[in-house]
């Protein structure tokens, strides 16, 4: 099997000693077929036990090793090694308070889609013995890529609205509340529209796209978010423009 | 143990040059300075217009010279932009889903055009010029 070494600019912050983070260059032998994460690894076991960073699946499902590489936001356990060219540069996920070395605060995030109720709320109460809530395979592909997330957090660290605004619920989140408005079992929606039909919410958004270019999951977290604001100005005109309702 | 995460600093003026991906959006949004330009032209030559022929042709001979030709052609491909980069972007925002498919965006991004050309053909028959 192919070995060769490969350098690696890796940001270190440890918050009882530094005041600010730094780079730290690392060389390691790399197999051909390795990615990234495979390389921390490598420097963890032999080089330098006290780099600290998050992963757990390294199959692209868990969505707990996204990092900076070479200033684009990736899933470490995705990027292979023979995709880059000379020093590679390692940073936590941009965006987000860095806890120590590639590990990030990612409290406002895990807030953000707790908000968003990313959870079916029945439309009908069923008891058990009327059976399960029926969905047909057409009502599922309208909302399954949007499923397919896996909160790996790499849209907002894309995301240069969030950067300036930290306030903003943010693509994934975003995403997820439309991905139960659009299940036929869900009646949820009124109670999210609270949430994201708001400044802060969607309308934050200015459709830059980063998101979708980013994300590992094909979620398109940006079309979710211009679906979501077509459907909330159409609510507006119902409310605004149709007799009858005074909501 | 003390927590005292680190929060990196954000440059408010000069972001979209980490990335060429935020330019590109750049790029789009700054059309609409030139499209606010030439929808405020178009107010004044309505209201030229309303004060009658004279005024009005005083207008167009005003804005007749090469000059002005040059800006409105630099307007023309703002515009032009502006249109190109929202219309291949509008798969996202409108999805036409098929039973269990959705549309391909190309046919949603086709239909945009085929309205603007209607729509020009339209105007320049109106116009007088077909
Ligand atoms: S939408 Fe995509 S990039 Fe964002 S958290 Fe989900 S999987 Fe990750
Ligand atoms: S380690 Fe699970 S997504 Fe990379």
């Amino acid at each position: 099997m192919n070995e060769r070494m490969v350098q690696l600019d890796v940001l270190r912050y440890d918050p009882q000693v530094d005041d600010e983070p730094h780079f730290q260059h690392y060389e390691v032998p790399c197999k051909e077929e390795w990615v990234v994460l495979d390389a921390l690894n490598a420097i963890k076991e032999s080089i330098d036990p006290t780099l600290n960073y998050r992963w757990s699946c390294h199959m692209a499902v868990c969505g707990s090793c996204g990092m900076m590489i070479n200033g684009e936001p990736r899933l470490s356990c995705h990027a292979f090694l023979r995709d880059f060219e000379g020093v590679i540069r390692v940073e936590p996920l941009a965006n987000f308070p860095i806890e120590r070395d590639l590990v990030t605060v990612a409290d406002d995030f895990i807030d953000k889609l707790k908000r968003v109720k990313p959870y079916l709320i029945p439309g009908e109460t069923r008891s058990i013995d009327e059976g399960e809530y029926i969905q047909t395979p057409a009502q599922l592909m309208k909302y399954r890529h949007f499923s397919m997330c896996i909160n790996c957090m790499l849209c907002y660290a894309a995301c240069p609205q969030y950067a300036l605004q930290p306030l903003f619920l943010g693509p994934a989140a975003i995403t997820l509340a439309h991905r139960y408005n659009l299940d036929s079992r869900d009646g949820g929606r009124d109670e999210r529209q609270q949430v994201i039909a708001t400044n802060e919410g969607v309308w934050e958004c200015s459709f830059v796209g980063a998101c979708s270019e980013v994300c590992p999951k094909a979620v398109d977290p940006a079309g979710a978010l211009q679906q979501v604001k077509v459907a909330s100005t159409l609510d507006w005109f119902r409310e605004h423009l149709l007799p009858g309702d005074t909501k | 143990m003390s927590r005292r995460p680190f929060v990196r600093p954000v440059s408010r003026t000069r972001w979209y040059f980490k990335h060429p991906r935020y330019l590109r959006y750049m790029s789009r949004e700054v059309t609409c300075v030139f499209i606010g330009a030439f929808t405020l032209l178009l107010l004044c030559a309505v209201e030229r217009l309303s004060e009658g022929q004279a005024a009005y042709e005083s207008f167009l001979a005003a804005i007749g010279g090469p000059w002005s030709a040059l800006g409105l052609s630099i307007v023309l491909i703002f515009v032009v932009h502006n249109a190109i980069s929202w219309f291949n972007v509008t798969p996202k925002a409108l999805p036409v889903q098929i039973g269990e498919g959705f549309l391909p965006g190309r046919f949603i991004v086709a239909a945009h055009y085929a309205v603007w050309i209607l729509i020009s053909l339209a105007v320049l028959f109106f116009a007088g010029v077909l």
